[in-house]
């Protein structure tokens, strides 16, 4: 059936038919164990006729061993993990009227449970010796501890809830008086009480003369899990060198007789390596400070300049940012095309107000009149993108002593 | 003019070197490397008993880094001052070695003249502050609520005033000193004691908030 699914799912990929829902159990629409729910939902029929069908197979025998079997093997899923299936709208679910007394089921997971309890006891009664009508009551009792903690145990996250644990004891306290019932019916008691003394015995003889084999098992397992962290730690960290640094490096050795060209590199790398090494904002272009830093980036990486960056503060980029962003580029390129200079400085400055950008350097200057027509640079890109977004650029020169461009942003207030 | 007695504590031979040729490169020949050190030990050993003008300190360095050498070297040298070079661009490690008592913070790609002008600074008793060091000011100190402490002597402690803010923006755009003099119409005299109180500030303020927004920078 499984591989059936599996050539479903790789024809119904490219073909807009709609996929048939994998079989697994889940544990919204599940009444004892989601193996009805599972199955009806991958045939598409309705969960009442599968229900109805395993409770009709019980009575012959076979159906508690395909159900049981079912159980074991199908897996388990959550339902968020079931992609289509919320998409869908489900098709296996039913209309609403069948399903009311199943609902006042799925509520009251303690009645199913009992039910599955008389159920499990009617079974029994067929076999051996168990087929006395006085033990009957017993072993329900005994069937519905054993179905508790079944249902328990398919919890994933087991123990790790209080009231799991709770459930399960009641569970495990159900069937050990279901049990002792039933022995005592059968007046088999005390045979049995001296057998499990003697298994007791026995099973303690063994447990400590293995113990230091259990405990070095423990220890071993989670000495494995650790060095496997590890081991996966450092592969992380040599295919990110192999990537990186050791292509620049081997480069570098390459340009060993242009300065320029190892400076940009070993630069470049550096800023990969840090952003890498420490988390910097780099890579997270989402933020203002983070696409500021890939501007940065791009500008290190064209130009022969170094450009000392400070960020204070973040904010997400919005649409304002965003151009503030962009005219920082162009100033910061301006400065590296233009002013004939190797360091340039980025101050930003994100307040709850508003944004302030500073792009400075120390380069030959220009005279601001004496800007060219042509020179789209500044007064487009800059000047003009700033009051486009309800922004302002100023821009201060001398020229012999350097140059700056102070960009503002009030930020949308929210 | 006497020479400044520099000693060097870096585990990285190679840059000991070269910081000690750029310091010989100075013109004035006004700096002299007294001693250097590429362990804790040895950097605490060498600093005691050569007793110099300026410790170049690097952060990061095995059995506990500059903040080590600093902890236990400031007690016994009161004398001496300590300038802080690392390649680390974390928070947490500036903001540790100026709490620590360092005078200041450069990175090693600071070039040679900058460096010579910086150790001379701290000899003099100036606080160096690369515009990264400003930023993180700026930042630790505008981070955390407003609150009003109710200890007016405390909040001091805890805030910048308007022209130390002022000063630490002009640092973090990358002016020098004497630029922001100009800018601000006050005296250089003047932009050193108001770096040298952020410096203060900086080590002396217990506010919880400045070691969380260091811890926090670490991780984001």
């Amino acid at each position: 059936m499984a591989g059936r699914v599996r050539t479903c799912d790789d024809r119904c990929v490219t073909t807009a038919a709609p996929v048939r829902p994998p079989l697994v159990r889940t544990h919204d629409d599940r009444l004892v164990s989601g193996v009805c729910a599972a199955v009806a939902r991958h045939l598409r029929l309705d969960p009442l006729i599968v229900r109805g069908l395993f409770v009709a197979l019980a009575f012959a025998g076979i159906g508690v061993l395909i159900y049981a079997l079912l159980w074991v093997f199908l897996p388990q899923a959550e339902t968020v993990d079931l992609p289509g299936m919320a998409a869908q709208g489900d098709p296996a679910r039913p209309g609403a009227a069948p399903r009311l007394s199943l609902d006042a089921l799925r509520d009251k997971p303690s009645l199913a449970i009992l039910l599955i309890g008389v159920g499990g006891a009617l079974l029994l009664t067929q076999v051996g010796p168990f087929g006395q009508v006085r033990v009957l009551w017993p072993l329900i009792i005994v069937g519905v501890g054993l179905a508790l903690i079944w249902r328990q145990v398919d919890d994933r996250d087991l123990l790790s809830r209080r009231s799991l644990r709770w459930r399960l004891a009641a569970g495990a306290l159900v069937t050990v008086v279901g049990l002792i019932t039933v022995l005592t019916t059968l007046n088999l008691l005390e045979v049995s009480w001296q057998s499990f003394a003697a298994t007791l015995l026995i099973l303690g003889g063994v447990g400590l003369a293995t113990a230091p084999w259990w405990r070095r098992l423990v220890a071993e397992r989670s000495s494995e899990r650790r060095a496997r962290i590890r081991v996966e730690e450092r592969a992380e960290v040599a295919a990110h060198l192999h990537d990186s640094v050791l292509q620049t490096l081997a480069l570098i050795q390459r340009h060993a007789d242009s300065p320029r060209e190892v400076n940009r590199l070993a630069r470049g790398q550096e800023r990969e390596l840090r952003s890498w090494l420490y988390g910097h904002a780099g890579e997270d272009s989402a933020t203002f400070g983070g696409a500021l830093e890939r501007a940065v980036a791009d500008i290190e990486s064209s130009y022969d300049v170094q450009v000392q960056s400070v960020v204070v503060g973040d904010a997400p980029v919005e649409e304002r940012l965003a151009a503030v962003v962009q005219a920082s580029h162009e100033a910061m390129r301006n400065a590296a095309r233009h002013a004939r200079v190797e360091d340039v400085s980025l101050y930003a400055e994100i307040e709850a107000e508003g944004v302030t950008v500073f792009v400075r350097d120390r380069g030959i200057g220009f005279d601001q009149d004496g800007i060219a027509e042509d020179r789209r640079g500044v007064r487009h890109s800059i000047v003009g993108r700033m009051a486009r977004h309800g922004g302002s650029a100023r821009i201060t020169s001398t020229p012999g002593s350097g140059t700056e461009v102070e960009l503002r942003m009030a930020r949308v207030s929210s | 003019m006497s020479q400044l007695r520099i000693f060097l504590v870096d585990d990285h031979a190679m840059i000991r070197s070269g910081v000690r040729a750029e310091l010989a490169a100075d013109p004035e020949a006004s700096l002299a490397v007294v001693g250097e050190a590429g362990t804790v030990e040895d950097a605490v050993r060498g600093i005691l008993s050569s007793t110099p003008d300026v410790v170049l300190l690097d952060v990061h360095m095995p059995n506990g880094g500059g903040r080590a050498v600093l902890d236990q070297v400031r007690g016994q040298a009161p004398g001496v001052r300590f300038l802080a070079l690392s390649v680390s661009d974390a928070a947490e490690d500036v903001i540790g070695v100026i709490r620590g008592g360092a005078r200041g913070y450069v990175t090693k790609t600071i070039s040679g003249a900058d460096l010579r002008d910086a150790v001379s600074r701290v000899a003099a008793g100036d606080a160096i502050f690369s515009p990264r060091l400003a930023g993180f000011v700026l930042d630790a100190f505008a981070a955390g609520p407003a609150v009003v402490p109710e200890d007016v002597a405390e909040k001091a402690l805890d805030l910048l005033s308007a022209r130390e803010r002022e000063v630490m923006r002009l640092l973090a755009r990358g002016y020098t000193y004497r630029e922001i003099g100009q800018q601000l119409f006050i005296s250089i005299k003047t932009v050193e004691t108001h770096a040298s109180n952020v410096l203060r500030k900086l080590q002396v303020s217990n506010r919880n908030e400045l070691t969380r927004w260091a811890a926090d920078r670490r991780i984001v």
